[in-house]
C-alpha cells in the first residue's frame, strides 16, 4: 500500500519547519524579555500574556509592509539573498536530531552537512551586502566574508575531536557515544572553540561585526525591510537555535540525562529541550555582558590563538586515542 | 588707522606685565583697555596680528599656549565705547597662559568697507574653525585661511547672521518660500565633491571609498556628519561637518532680556542643565556688581555637580555602548533618573531647570532635600565600583580604546581642548581649583588626571570625576550655609518676594526687572566655568540696555570636533566610533 512506502520521518518536515520558525519567533520575545531583566527594565510586556504575542505582532507588521527593493541595487540578488540565508539554515535542520529517533534524515555525514549549510548561509549575507549597493552594507558584507574565512576553518577543526572519539559523522552516533561520559569533559577545548566559532557563525554579539549597529548602522541588511528583513532575522535566530542544539548534541549528551539520575526521571526530549534552553540563555547573557572587539582583533584571535589551539586539540586527542587502543 | 590707534596710552602703569611687554615691543600702536572681568584687553593694528600672536605664543615671558576663543563684535550700533579705537567690526582673540594663570584679550579694529585680517591658523590650529565661524557670522575675511567657507549656516545662506542688520525673527523677514529652483540649487550646493573637502579620489594603486557618516548615524550623538575617505576600512582622511544643530544662540541673546535669556543657556549643553546657567549668571553679576550670598553659591555648586554626574554618567554609558557593550547604559540611565528626581524636587525641572537667577537661585531648597542628597551619595559609590568591573576593567573594552585617538598636552592646547579631555593627558588644570569661583575653594576634592590622553584615559578621568563630584555634593549638603538664597541688590531678578511686599523701592525694581528686564550698566565681561565637557565661557557686552549687545558663547565641544581628523587619520572606522564616543560632546554645545 501507499502508506507502507512512506518514510515516516518525512512527516516531521512540516512540524519541524513550523516549530523552528515558531521557536525563532518566541526566541525573539524571550531574548528581549531576558535582556530587559538583565538590564533593570521590563522588555516587551504589553501584547498578550507577558508580551509573548509581541513577536507575532511584529511579524504581522513585517509581512504587511511594502515590499521595497532599492532601485539602485541588484534586484535579483537582493531578493535571492534572504532566501539563501533562511533556506540554508532550514536545510541544516534536516539532519538535526530532536530526540531519540526523532530525526528527518539520519545521515552519516550529518556534521559535514550542517557545516556546509552554515557556510552557504554566509553567501546570503555576502550577496545581501553586495546587492544592496550601499556602502555600509558593503562593509558589512566584506567583514562577513573575512569572518567566514577565519571561523569556518577551525569550526570544522574543533569538531574533529568529537568525530575521532565517536568514529562517525552521524549525530545519532555522537549522542550514543556519550552514554558514559559527555564530550564536554574530554573535549573541553573543542567545546570552547566551537562555542566561539558558533557565535561568529550566527553573528551574535560580540561577533556581530557584519551588522555592528554602532559602526555600520545595520551592516549588510541596512537596505532590507518587510518580509525580506524578517527572513534575515528569522535566519539569525534559527542559527542561534541550531548552534545551541549542536552544542548540546555534540558536547552535552544530546537527549541523555545525567547518569546519576534514573533514566525514566525525565524523557529524552525534555532533557534535550532544557539543555538547549540553557545554552541559548547563555548566549543571550553573553550579549548583555560583552563589548564588541574590533574586527582585525577578532581575526587575529582566530588565526593566532584559536586555530593553533584546535590543531593541538586534534593532535592530543589523536595521541590519546592511539595510546589507549 | 595707525594714527587713530596711537592715541593716549594711559593707565599703563598698573597694567599687567604682558601688556607692558607688548607695548614695549610693538610700540605705541597698542592700546590698553580695562574690563570688569579683570582680563587685560590690548587693541592692536590689524597688520600686526600674526606678529603679536607669534610673539605671545613662542617668545613672551609667559607663553600663551591656549587660544581659548576667537570671534568678532559688530560695533556699528554700539553707543558706549569709552576710549576704544574706532571700529566697525572688532575681532577678538582670547588667549590663556595656563603656566602663569593669566588671560589676555587681543582686539583688532576693522572697517566695514575692508573687513579683513590675516589668518592666525598657522600659529594656533584651533583658530581654523573659529575664523570660519567669524566669517560665517560676520563676513570677516581672514587672509591666508586655507578653507574659508561657511561652517554653521548652509552654503547658500544670504547675509551674515550676527551682523546687526541681519533680521533675528521670522516676523522681520518676508514669508518663507521655497520655489523649486531654489530647492534644486540648495540641493546641488550640498552635492559631495571630494575635492572640495580636500580629498583625492585615488592614488596610483587604490581607489578610495567615500563614506558619509552622519548626520543621521547611531554613533554620532546627534546631527554630526563626518565625511570619510576610506582605504578598505582604514581612514585616510576624516573631515567633520557641523552646523546641523545651529539655532543662533548668540543672536537670541541680543533679542532676549538679560533675565529671559537664562532658559536658552540651559539648551546649549543640553546634558549640563544648570551648569550652563552658571557662567552666564556669574558674568551678568560681575557686570552688575552683585555679590551672591554664600548659601546661593553653595546651592549652585551642589546642583551643578549633580549635573556633572548626570552628564558623565550618560557619557560613560554611551561610551561603553559605542564599543558594543549593551548593558551599562541602561544601569546608568537608571542612576541618572535617581539624580533627576532629586533635581526635580529641588528645581521643579529635570534636564533644563533654568534655575539660576541673576543674583542667586530661583528658590530655597525644599524640605527633605538633605536626606535625598545624602541617600544618593551613599548609594552611588557602590554602583561606580560595579561599573568599574563591568566596563572599565573589561579586557575587550580596553583593547578597543587604549592607544586609540591619543594626543599629548601640547597638542591638546593647540587644538583648544579643555576640561577632562585635557586632564586625560596629565595636565591637572581645573578652573574649580586654579580659579575657584562660587566658593569652590572651600571644598576638599581632587583633580583626577591620566597619562596617555587616549580614549580610555578620557573615560577614566570622567569616571573619577563622578566620585569627586559626589564628595563635593556631600560636603555641600553637610555644610550648607544659612541665609538668603538671593542677593539683596536692585538688579537681582526677580528680587526677593518678602522685600517687595514691604518696600516700595524694591517693588518698583521688581516691576521694572520683570516687565522690562534689568538694565545692566555698560560693560564687557567674560566668565569661565569648568562645565561638564570642558570650559564654557560667556563673553557679554552690555550697551546699557535690557538686552546684551553681544553675547559670545564659547563651548568646549566645538574645538573638540575640529580635532577629530588630527587624532583619527590612519585608524579604522570602529576606532573612529570609539574616538567620537570618548570626546563627550553634544551637538547643541557645538553649533549653539
Amino acid at each position: 500500500m501507499f502508506f507502507e512506502n512512506i518514510n515516516w520521518s518525512y512527516v516531521l518536515i512540516l512540524p519541524l519547519i513550523g516549530g523552528a520558525l515558531g521557536g525563532a519567533l518566541v526566541l525573539v520575545w524571550w531574548e528581549r524579555r531576558l535582556l530587559g531583566f538583565f538590564q533593570d527594565r521590563l522588555g516587551p510586556n504589553r501584547v498578550g500574556w507577558f508580551g509573548i504575542l509581541q513577536s507575532l505582532a511584529d511579524a504581522i507588521k513585517l509581512i504587511t509592509k511594502d515590499d521595497w527593493v532599492p532601485p539602485f541595487g541588484d534586484r535579483a540578488l537582493f531578493i535571492l539573498a534572504p532566501i539563501i540565508v533562511a533556506g540554508a539554515m532550514l536545510m541544516a535542520y534536516a539532519v538535526l536530531p530532536l530526540g531519540p529517533g526523532l530525526i528527518i534524515a539520519d545521515s552519516n555525514i550529518a556534521i559535514l552537512w550542517i557545516l556546509a549549510m552554515s557556510s552557504l548561509a554566509v553567501y546570503g549575507v555576502l550577496l545581501a551586502g553586495l546587492a544592496s549597493n550601499n556602502k555600509y552594507s558593503l562593509l558589512g558584507g566584506l567583514r562577513s566574508a573575512a569572518q567566514m574565512v577565519t571561523y569556518e576553518v577551525f569550526m570544522g577543526l574543533s569538531l574533529l575531536g568529537v568525530v575521532m572519539l565517536t568514529g562517525s559523522f552521524s549525530l545519532r552516533d555522537v549522542v550514543h557515544a556519550q552514554e558514559d561520559m559527555w564530550f564536554c569533559i574530554p573535549q573541553c577545548v573543542g567545546l570552547v572553540i566551537f562555542l566561539i566559532a558558533g557565535l561568529a557563525e550566527s553573528h551574535r554579539l560580540p561577533f556581530d561585526l557584519p551588522e555592528a549597529e554602532h559602526e555600520l548602522t545595520a551592516g549588510f541588511h541596512t537596505e532590507y525591510s518587510g518580509m525580506k528583513f524578517a527572513l534575515i532575522m528569522a535566519a539569525e535566530y534559527l542559527s542561534l537555535i541550531l548552534i545551541s542544539a549542536l552544542i548540546v548534541v555534540l558536547f552535552f549528551g544530546g537527549w541523555l540525562g545525567p547518569k546519576f539520575l534514573p533514566s525514566e526521571f525525565l524523557s529524552g526530549i525534555v532533557w534535550y529541550g532544557l539543555k538547549v534552553l540553557i545554552v541559548i540563555n547563555f548566549f543571550i547573557l553573553l550579549r548583555a555582558a560583552i563589548p564588541r572587539p574590533r574586527y582585525d582583533q577578532l581575526m587575529s584571535l582566530g588565526w593566532k590563538i584559536l586555530l593553533p589551539l584546535s590543531l593541538l586539540n586534534i593532535l592530543i586527542t589523536g595521541a590519546i586515542l592511539l595510546g589507549t587502543q | 588707522m595707525t594714527a587713530e590707534l596711537a592715541t593716549e596710552n594711559t593707565a599703563l602703569l598698573d597694567a599687567p606685565n604682558v601688556v607692558r611687554e607688548l607695548t614695549d615691543r610693538f610700540g605705541d600702536q597698542c592700546q590698553y583697555q580695562e574690563t570688569v572681568d579683570g582680563i587685560p584687553n590690548v587693541w592692536i593694528n590689524r597688520n600686526q596680528i600674526t606678529e603679536v600672536l607669534q610673539y605671545l605664543k613662542h617668545d613672551a615671558q609667559d607663553s600663551f599656549e591656549l587660544m581659548f576663543d576667537l570671534s568678532a563684535i559688530d560695533e556699528r550700533h554700539r553707543k558706549f565705547r569709552a576710549d576704544q579705537p574706532p571700529s566697525d567690526f572688532t575681532v577678538f582673540y582670547h588667549l590663556m597662559s595656563l603656566s602663569s594663570d593669566q588671560d589676555l584679550r587681543i582686539k583688532v579694529p576693522l572697517r566695514d568697507e575692508d573687513s579683513s585680517v590675516a589668518s592666525v591658523e598657522s600659529i594656533y590650529p584651533v583658530a581654523n574653525w573659529y575664523e570660519r565661524e567669524a566669517f560665517d557670522m560676520f563676513g570677516i575675511q581672514f587672509e591666508g585661511h586655507p578653507n574659508l567657507r561657511r561652517i554653521l549656516t548652509p552654503p547658500l545662506w544670504e547675509g551674515h547672521p550676527l551682523r546687526k542688520e541681519h533680521p533675528a525673527r521670522a516676523t522681520e523677514m518676508d514669508p518663507f518660500a521655497l520655489p523649486d529652483e531654489v530647492q534644486d540649487a540648495q540641493q546641488e550646493a550640498l552635492r559631495f565633491v571630494p575635492e572640495e573637502w580636500g580629498m583625492s579620489r585615488s592614488t596610483k594603486h587604490t581607489d578610495f571609498m567615500f563614506l558619509n557618516l552622519g548626520p543621521n548615524h547611531p554613533s554620532v550623538h546627534g546631527v554630526f556628519r563626518i565625511a570619510l575617505q576610506l582605504d578598505g576600512e582604514v581612514i585616510v582622511q576624516a573631515v567633520p561637518d557641523i552646523g546641523y544643530h545651529h539655532r543662533g544662540q548668540e543672536k537670541m541673546a541680543e533679542r532676549q532680556s538679560w533675565h529671559t535669556y537664562i532658559p536658552y543657556t540651559d539648551r546649549i549643553d543640553y546634558l549640563g542643565g544648570v551648569m550652563n546657567n552658571f557662567p552666564y549668571v556669574m558674568n551678568v553679576e560681575k557686570m552688575a556688581g552683585i555679590e551672591v550670598p554664600p548659601r546661593a553659591q553653595v546651592i549652585r555648586v551642589m546642583v551643578s555637580e549633580m549635573f556633572r554626574i548626570a552628564s558623565h554618567l550618560l557619557f560613560y554609558g554611551t561610551f561603553a555602548q559605542d564599543v558594543g557593550q549593551m548593558s551599562p547604559v541602561f544601569y546608568m540611565f537608571a542612576d541618572r533618573e535617581r539624580l533627576f528626581s532629586i533635581v526635580e524636587a529641588i528645581t521643579g525641572g529635570r534636564m533644563h531647570p533654568s534655575w539660576f537667577r541673576i543674583g542667586g537661585v530661583c528658590d530655597d531648597l525644599p524640605d527633605g532635600w538633605y536626606e535625598m542628597v545624602t541617600d544618593f551619595c551613599d548609594y552611588m559609590p557602590a554602583r561606580m565600583d560595579h561599573y568599574d568591573t563591568m566596563a572599565l576593567q573589561n579586557k575587550i573594552l580596553k583593547n578597543r580604546t587604549v592607544g586609540i585617538g591619543a594626543y599629548n598636552t601640547a597638542e591638546g592646547l593647540d587644538w583648544g581642548i579643555t576640561g577632562p579631555s585635557l586632564r586625560a593627558t596629565g595636565h591637572d588644570w581645573d578652573l574649580r581649583k586654579n580659579r575657584p569661583y562660587s566658593s569652590y575653594d572651600q571644598f576638599d576634592f581632587e583633580i583626577p588626571t591620566a597619562v596617555n590622553g587616549d580614549c580610555y584615559d578620557r573615560c577614566v578621568v570622567r569616571v573619577e570625576e563622578i566620585r569627586q563630584s559626589l564628595r563635593i555634593i556631600r560636603q555641600c549638603a553637610d555644610n550648607m550655609p544659612e541665609g538668603p538664597y538671593k542677593a539683596d541688590h536692585p538688579l537681582t531678578t526677580p528680587p526677593s518676594k518678602e522685600f517687595t511686599m514691604q518696600h516700595i523701592e524694591t517693588l518698583i525694581h521688581h516691576f521694572l526687572n520683570v516687565s522690562w528686564g534689568p538694565v545692566i550698566p555698560p560693560s564687557e565681561s567674560a566668565t569661565l566655568v569648568e562645565a561638564t565637557k570642558g570650559w564654557t565661557s560667556f563673553y557679554s557686552i552690555s550697551d546699557g540696555g535690557t538686552m546684551a549687545y553681544r553675547s559670545r558663547v564659547r563651548t568646549p565641544s566645538f574645538p573638540a570636533l575640529q580635532q577629530i581628523p588630527f587624532i583619527s587619520n590612519g585608524f579604522m572606522v570602529p576606532d573612529l566610533i570609539a574616538i567620537i564616543a570618548s570626546i563627550d560632546f553634544v551637538m547643541a554645545d557645538v553649533d549653539r
